[in-house]
């Protein structure tokens, strides 16, 4: 399912002026960072449920990773041990290293910084880049979009957030981590006076850097401006290709270009009664505002929802699934009755939840033993409304009325209770028997023909065509005067007069035929070659009642494909 | 259309396209022939007619109606079958088959009701119980729907029984099935009370439905009329009425082509 941001075109930034003199910057590099300072220490507090004054820390390895800041104003460290942090702060509590929660947990925050500005990236837990043109340019400066954006953060998921904006992803996030907003092209300016060791992000985790880093300072190089003034074939012939990377990041270059993340969008809607529901008067009313809520997100986002699953779970931890398909998009109305006639057909134990209800054999499950208590609604197959037009399908089934629309409604009801393969509509199609002439398709599917009807079907028998019809055909026996079996030849001959046909435990003379007429299909096909002969047959009971029947002859053995009564 | 140009029309008087061109006078029409049982030459909106002995006679009576564009839906009748049906002139788009309405009878008995509440003309194949049937029946009668069962029905204000006569067009090794002869006896209640009795031929010649001309040898029954040169066929009164809508009729749907003359076989 393709999000609606992928299709939205990209906002169209403003093309910030340029006064003469300042140095070109490509604007593509302008990076806004939003940043969740001590996020590891934020998200499992989170998850404890502990307070934000109680001290806090991460550790991995028996060293300290992150602590919180009312941690930190008692002296606690990032990098000290354990043991030296729990002396520095006894009631300080100690959280595993998770990398799994972290991300988790940012997950809400990613989603939040997304409702304002698409095409972020989550470059860790606690820090998400994006391009800063488009907030920028709709909000109309930095200041204004930060600010939104942080307490936009706030307000959706309770987190604080800083943001900072600079050319490329180092210099954004050591804006971030100072709140301060750098223009285009002062990211080198911005850089300089910083100490190398940023350079090193506790939170990449990267041995290599902190030995880069260890070792810049030893040789004098303190500052990143220091560093950046070194020319970049020196770096390289010395420190080697990491090096070269890092003193593009001192420099105010980018490292690399940022990947956009494409929004998922959740359409499902979800809804929970407490009490369960057990009546479906009460299901009908719970049913009716999550259709409207689920057709409003649809529709705010463009789309229209043509197969609609829906999930309930019952209070015994049942589950009941049913997907329900539909050619026209669905309406606030036609979703909330489905949701009710599918309540419906649950709590009164009618509906099967799975299988063709068409099937004798389907074993229908048993009705839930407890009330609903969540019920989700999933649109699992959606479309762009605008390609949706019901113009598009004119012709048979397809059309408009209010006789048509309660007709279709009565379906859809019937489907609720017996399932979607339940309500059938005939459709004809090619062919020669008069069961494979007519396709059932279940109600709401696109009837779309398969062997077109209209051409030439030799071997066709013509109308009229049996009233009933056996799409299983049904044994029975043709016999000649004698009692034996009557045969087709390969010419395509009765063996003998037929004089007595049996069906059904009843014996009838047989007053007339005609036939046999071979059937010879797909022949090239080994699984669906068919070879038959059809006859008709008219038969007399004793007391002068006739009865016509089709009968078909395959395998050496007659059936009944039809009787026309 | 929109909803908003329905519920316009019907401010003003003009039902949607089923109501206007099929009912106005409440009835539902049938193939001209198959008006003579019929005490009003129709199938009145709200009524109960078990229709009993032929499938053939079920299909024909929801031709005329599924044509002018009224809802057909057919329960329990796993066998039914649909070219037949097309070929007897029913707009196969607007019929919905429910082969296996449910496991239990009062299973059936939601079903069906489901099914009165939508569609114009619904039969009924399986059995209900005999105080479901008087439920269905007033459903029906509720939502002006037409309930056709094809089992013994209390209530049921009109019941037609089918009794097969003989075919004609096949020989001993020979020629096809072509035409039927089909006695339909009538009983009811209230204007349906005299028991009727008509020869047709379903199916016809041409697949649909026909008059039976008279053959020598054929008797009326007793206080049938058979007027001078229609044979044992007579024209009901409500007949025209109900025809004279047909200027305003919604476009018809495409006819079914029949193909009668497109097999070939061997002779």
């Amino acid at each position: 399912m393709a999000g609606p941001a992928s299709r939205r075109s990209p906002r169209t930034g403003p093309v910030a002026s340029r006064r003469p003199g300042e140095p070109e910057v490509r604007l593509s590099s302008y990076t806004l960072v939003v940043w969740c300072a001590d996020w590891p220490v934020v998200a499992a507090s989170a998850q404890a449920a502990l307070p934000p004054h109680v001290p806090a820390a991460v550790v991995r390895g028996g060293e300290v990773v992150a602590c919180s800041a009312t941690a930190r104003a008692q002296g606690v460290r990032r990098g000290q041990r354990k043991r030296a942090a729990q002396g520095r702060c006894p009631e300080l509590v100690l959280f595993d290293h998770d990398d799994a929660r972290d991300a988790r947990a940012f997950e809400p925050v990613a989603q939040a910084v997304e409702e304002l500005a698409p095409g972020i990236e989550v470059v860790r837990p606690g820090l998400i880049a994006l391009d800063a043109r488009g907030p920028v340019g709709y909000h109309g400066s930095p200041e204004r979009a930060a600010e939104l954006l942080v307490d936009h953060v706030a307000a959706r998921v309770g987190v604080e957030a800083q943001v900072g904006f600079a050319d490329g992803l180092f210099a954004a996030t050591l804006a971030a981590h100072r709140g301060v907003v750098v223009p285009p092209g002062g990211a080198a300016e911005f850089l300089a006076p910083l100490g190398v060791h940023e350079l090193d992000q506790p939170a990449e985790h990267r041995a290599d850097r902190a030995e880069l880093v260890d070792l810049l300072r030893r040789l004098g190089l303190r500052t990143l401006g220091a560093f950046a003034a070194v020319p970049e074939r020196d770096v390289a012939s010395r420190f080697g290709r990491q090096a070269v990377l890092a003193h593009r990041m001192a420099r105010g270059l980018e490292e690399r270009p940022r990947a956009r993340r494409t929004p998922s969008v959740e359409l499902a809607v979800t809804g929970s009664f407490d009490p369960p529901v057990d009546r479906v008067d009460a299901a009908a009313f719970a049913a009716r505002g999550l259709a409207e809520e689920l057709h409003a997100r649809l529709v705010d986002r463009g789309l229209a929802c043509t197969r609609l699953g829906i999930l309930a779970t019952t209070e015994a931890g049942e589950e009941l699934r049913r997907v329900w398909r539909c050619a026209h998009p669905l309406t606030p109305q036609g979703i909330a009755d489905r949701v009710r006639w599918q309540l419906d057909g649950w709590l009164t134990g009618a509906a099967p939840t799975t299988g063709p209800t068409a099937s004798p054999t389907a074993s229908p499950t048993a009705s839930p033993t407890a009330g609903v208590h969540l019920l989700r609604l999933d649109p699992e197959e959606v479309v762009d409304a605008t390609a949706l037009q019901p113009g598009l399908w004119p012709g048979a089934g397809q059309e408009g009325g209010e006789s048509a629309e309660r007709a279709a409604r009565a379906a859809v009801h019937v489907q609720g209770l017996l399932g979607a393969q339940a309500v059938l509509t005939p459709v004809p199609r090619g062919g020669r028997g008069p069961v494979e002439r007519m396709r059932l398709v279940p109600w709401g599917d696109e009837p779309t023909p398969t062997d077109d009807p209209d051409l030439p079907w030799p071997g066709r028998l013509p109308a009229p065509s049996p009233a009933t019809v056996f799409a299983e055909p049904e044994p029975v026996a043709l016999l000649d005067g004698s009692g034996g079996d009557v045969g087709v030849t390969g010419y395509a001959e009765l063996t003998v007069p037929p004089s007595r046909i049996v069906h059904a435990g009843r014996t009838r003379r047989v007053l007339a035929w005609a036939g046999p007429w071979p059937v010879d299909e797909r022949w090239w096909d080994g699984h669906t070659a068919v070879r038959a002969a059809r006859l008709q047959v008219l038969g007399a009971t004793s007391n002068g009642e006739e009865l016509a029947f089709l009968l078909i002859r395959t395998g050496g053995r007659w059936a009944v494909e039809g009787v026309y009564d | 259309m929109s909803r908003s140009a329905t519920a316009t029309l019907s401010a003003l008087g003009v039902g949607a396209a089923g109501e206007l061109t099929a009912d106005p006078a409440g009835v539902l029409p049938v193939r001209g022939e198959l008006a003579d049982p019929l005490p009003r030459g129709g199938l009145r909106r709200g009524s109960t007619v078990s229709v009993r002995g032929s499938t053939s006679l079920l299909l024909a009576l929801l031709a005329e109606a599924t044509a002018a564009g009224c809802w057909a839906a057919i329960a329990g009748l796993p066998r039914c079958g649909a070219l037949a049906a097309a070929e007897l002139g029913v707009a196969v788009h607007r019929l919905a088959l429910v082969p296996r309405p449910g496991r239990d009878q009062s299973q059936v008995g939601r079903t069906v009701a489901a099914l009165l509440d939508g569609f114009d003309l619904v039969a009924v194949g399986s059995p209900v119980s005999p105080s479901a049937a008087r439920k269905l029946s007033a459903r029906a009668r509720h939502r002006r729907s037409v309930l056709l069962p094809l089992t013994d029905w209390p209530g049921a204000d009109l019941a037609l029984h089918a009794e097969s006569g003989s075919w004609t067009g096949l020989g001993r090794g020979h020629g096809l099935l072509r035409e039927r002869e089909l006695v339909v006896r009538a009983t009811g209640r209230g204007t349906a009370a005299r028991p009727r009795r008509t020869t047709l031929l379903l199916p016809a010649r041409d697949g649909g439905v026909a008059a039976h001309v008279a053959e020598p040898g054929h008797v009326a029954e007793p206080g049938h009329v058979a007027e001078p040169g229609h044979g044992l066929t007579r024209r009901p009164p409500t007949r025209g009425p109900a025809r004279s809508s047909a200027p305003s009729r919604a476009p018809a749907p495409k006819p079914l082509r029949r193909n009668a003359r497109l097999a070939v076989h061997r002779a």
